[in-house]
């Protein structure tokens, strides 16, 4: 069994203009000690998809459909009560902002240990000592654990949030761009501490980043979001060398290959992504996509398997695979 | 013969440190070097790309440029004329703009896009007429790629997206038709997909009008992209300067080269464990006695430690601050 599973997760926000679609099923299973990387645009769902895991969504969000089922429970059918013994035991996540996540006027150890203390009924200084032990795994000094966040340098502060989302060893960890504020060489040095930690405690990781360069690096599998939906899944071999989606294709094309002898300044893509209150009929990224037909405009592409573990949300790859056999 | 628009000798920038009131009285105040000692020039129409992480004083390196943060030595020298403590500045505030890093917070949210691009026309009395003005402010709405300029005009900040944003704040810096432009990591906030098509209106703007950047980023792979020229800052002090292909493909100095190897590509798979400094990059307050890289090099000598490396040119136009290629040192 898989340690988790999503399908067809529908997330909606109410807003006054409308419902906004911004996870409109979404479905991807992952594997004991597996990396997932979530990538795309800004606006494409990925964060509400995590968000929508662990059950943390603003009162405005609610999962409209689907499941989430983390070896077996489903968590979209549980109320907040229920929902809040797994949070941190089973499934935790270390959000984007590093810098603002920490309250100020508390020590950074007692943020952990408080955790600790809710979760796992230790008591205060047990409570302090399993803090201590965690900012040893993550590499730093034990007696910083009762230091205030403003004692902390950026790197740290992220490696303390890795602490607290680890307090009560989680199966399942969610990093919400994990190294986005922070400096190559740090960033660097978290990945490395993300990766370590996952095959040390065959955690089941998912990775959110709208980086592409840096999943390579860490991840097993990938998930290309557009739009709320997944545009393209596979292995990153699949991703990074056999793109099927022209989305994929055309978002691997604008970082640039600084091992290439010729600079070339990539292309980009032209267009904005779409409102999601009222998203254009069909595939969602028609509107942008250079080899879209007239079927892409009035219906909505399946997720087909086109490999192994591949999967593609487009017509091309229908079409283009009789073309080429 | 490429001609020297811009030339920083020495410049530096020291903040004091007080802290407490014992302290302000009687003790001697902590001084941060945020830039310390750093020598370029930028030829009319080249973009220079200054490289380093955050803290390492590549932003107050552009801001002292433009006066804009108080130099503390140092001189600027701006078509021959220096800029340095000069009092009447606006002349120098005509040919040389500013782009920030952040659209969502350097556009005032109150005003119509057409008042924050127009304002400089106001403030330096540029334009008598109100078509004249409108006319300023479409051509730079257009050069900045938000066409049809018509549409934006009567537009505020929220209505636009990031990339939108991005370039009405462009527009702002272009309207008075710079011929030198600091660029301060004009492009980290945005997505990739929109960061190449507003990089490209930029280098629109060199081809077209001869405008010079300094173009300050953390990422080395977009330094290497657009620029002539790359600096690479670590604590104030510019490590490696050179063409943009020397540095790149001939690092010399081991922090570059650190950087370089440690740089994500999209689709390589590690093979080999990461090369990564240890550590992290100090204080720009705590004094460093030698090269101020020594405590992080991984190939660190005794000299390092003691005696600071001087600027060697190590090929024409490729200077390296390193004891690795001073002679007699080995």
């Amino acid at each position: 069994m898989s340690l988790l599973e999503v399908k067809d997760l529908k997330t909606y926000f109410t807003t006054s203009k409308g419902k906004t679609k911004a996870v409109d099923g979404v479905s991807f299973s992952l594997d004991y000690g597996q990396c997932l990387g979530l990538v795309g645009e800004s606006g494409c769902g990925k964060t509400t998809t995590a968000l929508s895991i662990c059950q943390l969504l603003p009162k405005e969000g609610k999962v409209e459909d689907g499941q989430i089922l983390l070896e077996g429970v489903d968590y979209a059918s549980m109320t907040e009560t229920e929902i809040m013994k797994h949070r941190w035991a089973d499934v935790s996540i270390i959000f984007q902002g590093a810098m603002n996540a920490f309250n100020p006027v508390k020590k950074v150890g007692w943020q952990i240990a408080e955790a600790c203390m809710h979760h796992q009924n230790l008591t205060k200084e047990q409570a302090w000592e399993r803090a201590g032990d965690l900012f040893e795994m993550v590499g730093i000094a034990r007696e910083r654990v009762s230091q205030y966040p403003h004692e902390f340098s950026g790197g740290m502060k992220q490696r303390a949030m890795i602490a607290m989302a680890l307090a009560c060893s989680p199966k399942l960890i969610i990093g919400d761009e994990p190294t986005t504020a922070l400096d190559v060489m740090i960033q660097a040095q978290i990945l490395e501490l993300l990766e370590k930690l996952r095959k040390e405690l065959n955690m089941g990781m998912i990775l959110i980043t709208h980086d592409l360069s840096i999943l390579s690096e860490t991840c097993d599998k990938i998930a290309v979001m557009y739009a709320g939906k997944i545009a393209e899944l596979g292995t990153v071999d699949d991703i990074f060398n056999h793109p099927v989606h022209p989305y994929t294709k055309r978002l691997l094309a604008c970082f640039p290959n600084i091992n290439s002898e010729e600079r070339v300044i990539p292309d980009g893509i032209p267009g904005y992504p779409p409102n999601l209150i009222d998203p254009p009929e069909g595939c969602r990224f028609c509107p942008r996509c250079a080899e879209s037909m007239e079927l892409c405009g009035s219906e909505e592409p399946e997720f087909l398997q086109v490999g192994p573990e591949h999967f593609v949300s487009c017509h091309l790859c229908k079409e283009g695979g009789e073309q080429n056999g | 013969m490429a001609e020297k628009m811009l030339e920083v000798k020495d410049l530096k920038v020291y903040y004091e440190i007080k802290k407490g009131l014992a302290q302000t009285f009687f003790g001697k105040p902590q001084v941060l070097r945020a830039v310390d000692g750093v020598s370029f020039h930028i030829d009319r129409g080249e973009i220079l790309s200054l490289v380093g992480e955050s803290g390492s004083g590549k932003t107050t390196t552009g801001k002292a440029i433009l006066q804009l943060a108080p130099a503390s030595g140092g001189s600027i020298l701006f078509d021959g004329e220096e800029i340095a403590g000069k009092k009447d500045l606006s002349e120098f505030r005509k040919k040389a703009q500013m782009i920030y890093q952040d659209p969502y917070q350097s556009l005032n949210p109150r005003q119509y896009i057409s008042d924050i691009v127009g304002e400089p026309l106001d403030v330096n009395g540029l334009v008598t007429t109100q078509e004249e003005r409108n006319e300023r402010i479409r051509e730079a709405l257009e050069s900045a790629g938000l066409t049809p300029a018509d549409d934006y005009l009567y537009r505020r900040p929220f209505e636009l997206s990031g990339g939108q944003r991005q370039r009405a704040a462009i527009a702002g810096s272009l309207i008075m038709k710079p011929e030198f432009v600091v660029a301060d990591e004009p492009v980290s906030m945005l997505d990739a997909s929109i960061r190449t098509g507003i990089v490209k209106m930029m280098l629109e703007q060199r081809d077209k009008k001869g405008v010079a950047y300094l173009f300050i980023t953390h990422d080395l792979s977009l330094a290497w992209l657009i620029s002539d020229r790359i600096a690479i800052m670590y604590l104030g002090k510019i490590m490696e300067i050179g063409t943009a292909h020397e540095i790149i493909k001939n690092p010399k100095h081991p922090y570059t080269q650190a950087l370089l190897d440690i740089m994500p590509v999209p689709g390589k798979v590690l093979t080999e464990k990461r090369r990564i400094l240890e550590g992290e990059t100090p204080n720009a307050g705590t004094e460093v006695r030698g090269c101020k890289f020594c405590g992080r090099c991984p190939v660190a000598m005794e000299i390092c430690g003691q005696v600071e490396p001087e600027n060697k040119e190590v090929s024409p136009g490729h200077f390296v601050m390193c004891h690795k290629y001073t002679a007699g040192a080995e």
